[in-house]
């Protein structure tokens, strides 16, 4: 079925709008990136919403040290250019301290250990705003989450007491200790942000486009071939095919699809016809049906 | 997002810099957004109708898909529970019913469309309040067997508080009455009854009698109700006009952000950030900023780095003054001959969340959109029945779901417009100032 994009004006200035309520509300705030494709909309949004001033919150990456090297180096080039101050900590910190264990076996990966580094950070820097490019189309727990999530000392969500969100009003108003998670791409679906990656003329790492790729393919998805990162039985043999990634997040839990979509243009053709939905591609969600709820509880993103 | 591109036309200015008109409501890109609320009680099979119209709509993905399957299968039930692909959280799953607010986007040729998905319990009016606050239309479910009952009432009447435009009366599970025009048209009846009780009059209501199971009139039209011969659910959603959906008043601009980069290049720049509500503001107004009375001239409109002459409705920009005047966040640029009102005491309605009461004496932050006062409970006139049954004047504090009629005094005046002229100038929250959660929400009267 053919999807519009008509209205994606309203989403942006909603957008605008949610991340000068970040600013003007909170006394520290950063934006989480992650280098995939919705955390480089949120750095685009946050420069239209300050423009001629720069944008006035550092940005956060919390690094597995199982990211896709493309999506690092292409970290460093955009906050080197933006001229973005970037903070850096490390989920082998955590390991190396001793706070959290390294998982193992055939479906081992970090993506759960971030959590424990994400809290440390925001009580490092006392951050009392974390702007996320979560969106509520994702998945079934993240379409109940509020624009401002408001978290314990603990970082947990606590779904069944969620503060109303009433019109166009944020309360941001927030004990010591709390902080609160912004998500200003909530009302955007994966196409949203595609079609306004195009229009925007946005750079994305190149691995969201198709390259070629050793992979080799587990439980009907295709994982990337990577020694000491990701687990592969000697029986899983290895291919290389032209693929490209759909969403961005650890070597470990993010499956790649077939694909020739070389650019933009071709991408947002290729979501339009898509049956699948983008999670489907996210090993991490797969665990099971309330994988998601149970990690945002935790403190997840 | 040629659409953009498209309607933004290049303007001759006689000043420096060219100016580009911000695409206004007659343009395209305000039409393709329509977000529902919908209300209906438990068991009216509101999640089954949201699910019915994702898979008639060819909008459910295929993981989803077989996710239902295999779940309906497990349940041993011999049809497909379109339920499952709405119901979110875990404790939903477990008791079949949603306890809140979830929202759910699909699109077709024409439109690209947001669901609030609220519980139709009593207990959880807040989040019906809350879902209908951010929609332009709303869809409220009727079980055929069971007609117009006391939830209904409820839910019309939060639509019609909160002056949604466009109301779709879904009779549903007609297949459960043997598609029976007569029984249609009795609720249909009833139904007209609690109209002519409601305040806001100009709401436009269209009944479409439905199965939401059997997709019966929500996107395909049905075999069984030759009687019927209007439009399908879908059919309506996709005609209605975004461009009067929005409610319509004078323009009101609060300053959300100072935007002062104090670079070479623009040394001396102090911009004013914030969303446009009501009409549109135009390079050269002259305006008047409160509560300071200063007046002055609109210089630039900037959306990111380029400049514009006109602000349309509901867009994020940043203005620039002809004049230097300190202007903080909260404060409010208004045209001259449109002054709202401006004063510490008010009556509005107000919509209680809060298990903790709210009595008179009591204090509270009141936000009005991006400006914060203090507020004091004066009066509790009565609590409004939200089922069309009168007031009780008889009050001994507001507990949560309570709908009443309250006067506040505050700290500083606030710059507001009533409710029924100004969807967004005229309504405010309350913030609790120990807990610090949203405990209710004012219409201003």
């Amino acid at each position: 079925m053919e999807k519009n994009t008509s209205h994606i004006n309203p989403l942006e200035n909603e957008a605008i709008y949610i991340i000068r309520e970040v600013a003007a509300q909170f006394e520290k705030p950063v934006l989480l990136f992650s280098g995939g494709k919705d955390s480089i909309t949120l750095v685009r949004l946050a420069q239209k919403a300050f423009y001629p001033a720069k944008i006035p919150f550092p940005l956060m990456h919390i690094d597995t040290g199982h990211n896709f090297p493309e999506t690092i180096e292409f970290r460093d080039r955009l906050v080197k250019e933006l001229d973005l101050e970037l903070i850096v900590r490390n989920v082998q910190d955590s390991i190396d301290e001793g706070k959290v264990k390294e998982e193992s076996g055939k479906y081992a990966s970090r993506n759960a250990l971030q959590t424990t580094t994400l809290l440390d950070a925001i009580a490092e820097f006392k951050f009392d705003a974390c702007i996320g490019g979560a969106r509520r189309d994702e998945e079934k727990a993240r379409a109940k989450e509020r624009i401002f999530s408001v978290r314990d000392d603990f970082g947990q969500w606590d779904e069944k007491n969620q503060r109303p969100e009433l019109f166009d009003m944020l309360n941001g108003q927030i004990e010591l200790g709390q902080n609160v998670r912004v998500f200003p791409i909530s009302n955007w679906t994966e196409l949203d942000v595609w079609s306004y990656i195009e229009k925007e003329d946005i750079e994305i790492p190149s691995i969201y486009f198709a390259h070629k790729r050793q992979i080799f393919l587990r439980d009907g998805l295709i994982w990337s071939v990577k020694d000491g990162i990701v687990y592969r039985d000697e029986s899983e043999e290895i291919l290389e095919k032209v693929v490209r990634f759909r969403t961005v997040g650890d070597m470990s839990c993010t499956a790649a699809v077939f694909s020739e979509a070389s650019d933009v243009a071709t991408v947002v053709k290729e979501i339009r016809v898509s049956t699948i939905s983008e999670r489907g591609a996210r090993i991490d969600d797969k665990r099971s049906e309330a994988a998601m709820e149970k990690r945002k509880q935790q403190g997840y993103f | 997002m040629n659409d953009l591109k498209e309607s933004i036309k290049i303007k001759k200015s006689t000043k420096k810099g060219h100016y580009i008109n911000l695409p206004t409501s007659k343009d395209k890109v305000e039409m393709g957004l329509l977000k529902i609320a919908t209300a209906g009680s438990v068991d009216d099979g509101k999640s089954t109708l949201i699910g019915r119209i994702l898979y008639d709509t060819k909008s459910l993905t295929t993981d989803k898909l077989e996710a239902i399957e295999k779940t309906s299968k497990q349940k041993g039930y011999d049809y497909l529970d379109f339920s499952l692909a709405t119901d979110g959280l875990v404790a939903e799953r477990e008791q079949g019913i949603t306890i809140d607010v979830a929202h759910i986007y699909f699109s077709t040729k024409t439109k690209s469309y947001i669901i609030a998905d609220t519980p139709g319990h009593i207990e959880y009016t807040r989040n019906m309040v809350t879902g209908a606050s951010t929609s332009q239309a709303a869809i409220i479910l009727i079980d055929a067997r069971k007609g117009v009952i006391e939830q209904t009432n409820r839910h019309f009447f939060i639509n019609n508080l909160l002056r949604i435009k466009e109301v779709i009366v879904a009779i549903n599970k007609m297949d459960l009455v043997d598609f029976s025009e007569e029984k249609y048209n009795a609720i249909k009846a009833d139904f007209q009854e609690l109209m002519s009780k409601r305040d806001y009059q100009d709401q436009k209501i269209t009944f479409i009698p439905v199965s939401a199971l059997k997709g019966d009139n929500v996107v395909n039209k049905s075999n069984h109700t030759p009687w019927y011969q209007g439009q399908t659910l879908l059919e309506h959603l996709e005609i209605i006009d975004n461009q009067d959906i929005y409610n319509r008043g004078t323009p009101r601009f609060p300053i959300q952000y100072i935007i002062r980069p104090k670079t070479n290049e623009f040394h001396d720049y102090r911009g004013y950030a914030g969303k446009v509500y009501g009409g549109e503001l135009n390079v050269g107004d002259e305006i008047v900023v409160l509560p300071s009375q200063t007046k002055s001239k609109i210089k630039e409109i900037y959306f990111y780095d380029k400049k514009y002459q006109t602000a349309s409705r509901r867009s994020s920009v940043t203005i620039t003054l002809e004049d230097n005047i300190n202007i903080s966040r909260g404060d409010m640029i208004v045209k001259v001959n449109d002054l709202p009102t401006i004063n510490k005491q008010f009556t509005a309605t107000v919509s209680w969340m809060d298990s903790k009461k709210l009595f008179i004496g009591e204090k509270y932050v009141l936000q009005h959109g991006v400006n914060k006062v203090l507020a004091k409970v004066d009066t509790i006139h009565h609590v409004i029945n939200p089922d069309y049954s009168g007031i009780n004047p008889d009050v001994n504090g507001l507990g949560i779901n309570d709908i009443a009629s309250v006067t506040f005094k505050l700290n500083k005046p606030i710059f507001y417009d009533v409710f029924k002229n100004h969807r967004t100038n005229g309504s405010f929250i309350l913030i609790d100032m120990q807990s610090n959660n949203t405990v209710g929400v004012g219409f201003i009267q």
